[in-house]
């Protein structure tokens, strides 16, 4: 499948009346790997919404490779972006590879179920994140980093070139950190994947990722090299701390 | 890169060693069910307080069935094979079809363990519909359906058409609210069920036998309107696998994977509904099947809709016809006491057995 380009024109999102995102304008290249930051309420996750359609209503365009995203069929949507919740909660017991094995719904015969091409991409993204030795195990039963891993295995095995991740290392310890971020790493460098990712720690986006995006009571305040954007006086204001503080975190530069 | 986890995965495959091997065999085990269905099937017209002869029976059904000539038999045993058993025993495995079928569908929809057929209302809106039929000095059979069997549908479905339509209105787009608006109007439903009740005078004992459900008024002309709504409904359940596997992780991973969540959520509840509405008017309120049958696949195959599905219609048939058959064993006791006194303390064995693999 062909990479992909994203480009938001404007986008905002609004639940009633109340806008929590408003007029945000940006382009991710095929390929190109970027961190969202920003306090919390910034907006981090309506942004993501408003990508990915949801709860709220969508202003503006979202347009992959120049077509706007109600144009193109839900199906065919899903097949080409693949979004990583924080966190999943499951309701019936259900095995690592059962669960991976949802990400092909988009592609199986929606009445004949999976077919061989998808128990093989479900084989190979549970081998590509590293979880194959959990093949059997219920869900419920592992660790939160395990978890994770395992979510990120289904949207491997969606075959997305577009992801979405919404703080895809929170709750996650260090080994686990890493590992998910390796992974971004390499399937945007190597596979061409398009990586959108919330994050919150701010030394993580800036030592994985060559792009973040600031976001700031509702609108994207800064957008540039890992250097540009964590800037000292900007950072302090968006996150209301100061210098100090900040350079311990990992954000301002020396 | 390694997810770096050492636990050794053989400890609980093990422990549930056989159940596992079964679990890779789901056809074997759909063509077992459905052989417990025929045997049900055979033992459920062979049986009953009347004996028959088995080869008298086998006669009666294919002289009536297949045309087959006629050899002597009393005109009775003709009547109580074809007209009263035969009928009774399709019903009844039906009725469990639709029951586990729309127990599968709400526990996937509301991903919630604890639901059953009758959570968003239908059996107190059936139960409230069929005891105001009961209560009314007004005797109605129009091709063999009673005003009751169709107030019992016209009540269940109603209820949940108003559950629906009032927590969309309460713009909680959730399945929760759903479900809460659910056990808020079962409530009010109740308070009418239990007013009428009161008040019904001579109608109760007959109201009593409803909310316990029974076969024993089983006849042609239900079956063969009470069938075809069954079937359709579980055929639109039945093809919406997909759907169901998509819920698994929540109704934003399934618009994620591509899925249309308010319409499929629509057409599932309403098809359930409509299946359950089916079951309650042909029988009273048959409680258990839709909750247990559910588990008990799950609990062996996973929760693939998949497989969960059509191993949830076949056993559920074999479920409800077994219990049906053993309620009229030993005169006529209500089969929805049996299906609990069988399915509760078998339910319970199997939750402590493979607690492991299946904490709720």
């Amino acid at each position: 499948m062909s990479d992909i380009e994203l480009e938001l024109r404007g986008v905002g999102l609004a639940y009633g009346h109340r806008e929590v995102l408003r007029d945000v304008h940006m382009v991710l290249r095929p390929g190109e790997r970027a961190a969202l930051l920003g306090p919390n309420g910034a907006g981090k996750s309506s942004l993501l919404r408003a990508i990915t359609g949801g709860e709220g209503r969508r202003l503006g365009a979202v347009l992959l490779n120049g077509q706007p995203v109600e144009e193109i069929g839900r199906l065919r949507l899903a097949r080409q972006v693949a979004v990583v919740p924080g966190q999943t909660t499951v309701a019936f017991p259900l095995r690592v590879e059962e669960l991976v094995a949802l990400g092909r719904i988009p592609h199986e015969h929606p009445l004949l179920g999976p077919r061989p091409a998808d128990h093989a991409a479900v084989d190979a993204a549970m081998r590509r994140v590293g979880v194959e030795s959990l093949v059997g195990r219920d869900v419920r039963e592992l660790s939160l980093g395990e978890r994770q891993l395992v979510v990120l295995a289904m949207a491997v095995a969606q075959g997305a070139r577009l992801l979405l991740l919404d703080e895809p290392t929170v709750h996650l310890d260090l080994r686990h950190q890493v590992a998910v971020m390796e992974l971004l790493a390499d399937l945007s460098e190597r596979d061409g994947v398009t990586v959108l990712a919330v994050l919150h720690d701010i030394a993580l986006a800036r030592h994985y990722f060559p792009r973040l995006l600031l976001v700031s009571e509702g609108r994207l305040v800064a957008d540039g090299l890992p250097d540009e954007v964590l800037g000292a006086e900007l950072m302090a204001e968006v996150y209301g701390i100061d210098d100090s503080l900040l350079a311990v975190l990992g954000g301002a530069r020396g | 890169m390694s997810a770096g986890v050492s636990t050794p995965v053989s400890a609980p495959v093990v422990r549930v060693g056989r159940i596992e091997g079964l679990r890779r065999r789901p056809v074997m085990l759909a063509f077992a069910g459905l052989a417990l269905c025929a045997l049900v099937l055979a033992l459920g017209v062979a049986l009953g307080s009347v004996g028959i002869p088995l080869a008298d029976t086998v006669g009666v059904l294919l002289h009536r069935l297949f045309g087959w000539p006629a050899v002597s038999w009393p005109a009775s045993t003709e009547t109580i094979v074809f007209e009263l058993r035969l009928p009774r025993v399709l019903t009844a495995m039906a009725v469990g079809v639709g029951l586990a079928l729309a127990g599968a569908t709400f526990q996937g929809l509301l991903r919630n363990p604890l639901a059953d057929p009758y959570v968003l209302g239908t059996a107190s809106g059936a139960a409230l519909g069929a005891a105001v039929a009961m209560t009314v000095p007004l005797q109605m059979v129009v091709l063999g359906i009673g005003l009751v069997n169709v107030s019992a549908f016209v009540g269940a479905s109603l209820a949940v058409a108003v559950v629906y339509r009032l927590a969309r209105a309460g713009g909680l787009g959730s399945m929760t609210s759903v479900l809460l608006t659910g056990y808020a109007v079962g409530a009010l439903l109740a308070a009418a069920l239990a007013l009428v009740m009161y008040l019904s005078g001579n109608s109760l004992r007959q109201i009593f036998v409803y909310l316990l459900g029974s076969f024993a008024l089983s006849s042609w002309p239900q079956v063969l309107i009470g069938l075809p709504i069954i079937t359709l409904g579980s055929t639109v359940i039945l093809l919406r696998a997909r759907v169901l596997n998509a819920m698994l992780l929540g109704e934003e991973t399934a618009g994620h994977l591509g899925l249309d969540v308010n319409r499929q959520r629509l057409v599932l509840l309403g098809a359930a509904t409509l299946v359950t509405a089916a079951a309650v008017a042909m029988s009273g309120l048959i409680g258990f099947v839709g909750l247990v049958v559910p588990h008990l696949v799950r609990l062996v195959v996973g929760p693939n809709a998949r497989t969960l599905l059509p191993l949830s219609a076949i056993y559920g048939a074999a479920f409800l016809g077994a219990a049906d058959l053993l309620a009229r064993l030993p005169g006529e006791l209500p089969v929805g006491v049996v299906t609990a006194v069988v399915g509760a303390p078998f339910f319970l064995y199997l939750l402590r057995r493979y607690r492991a693999s299946y904490a709720l």
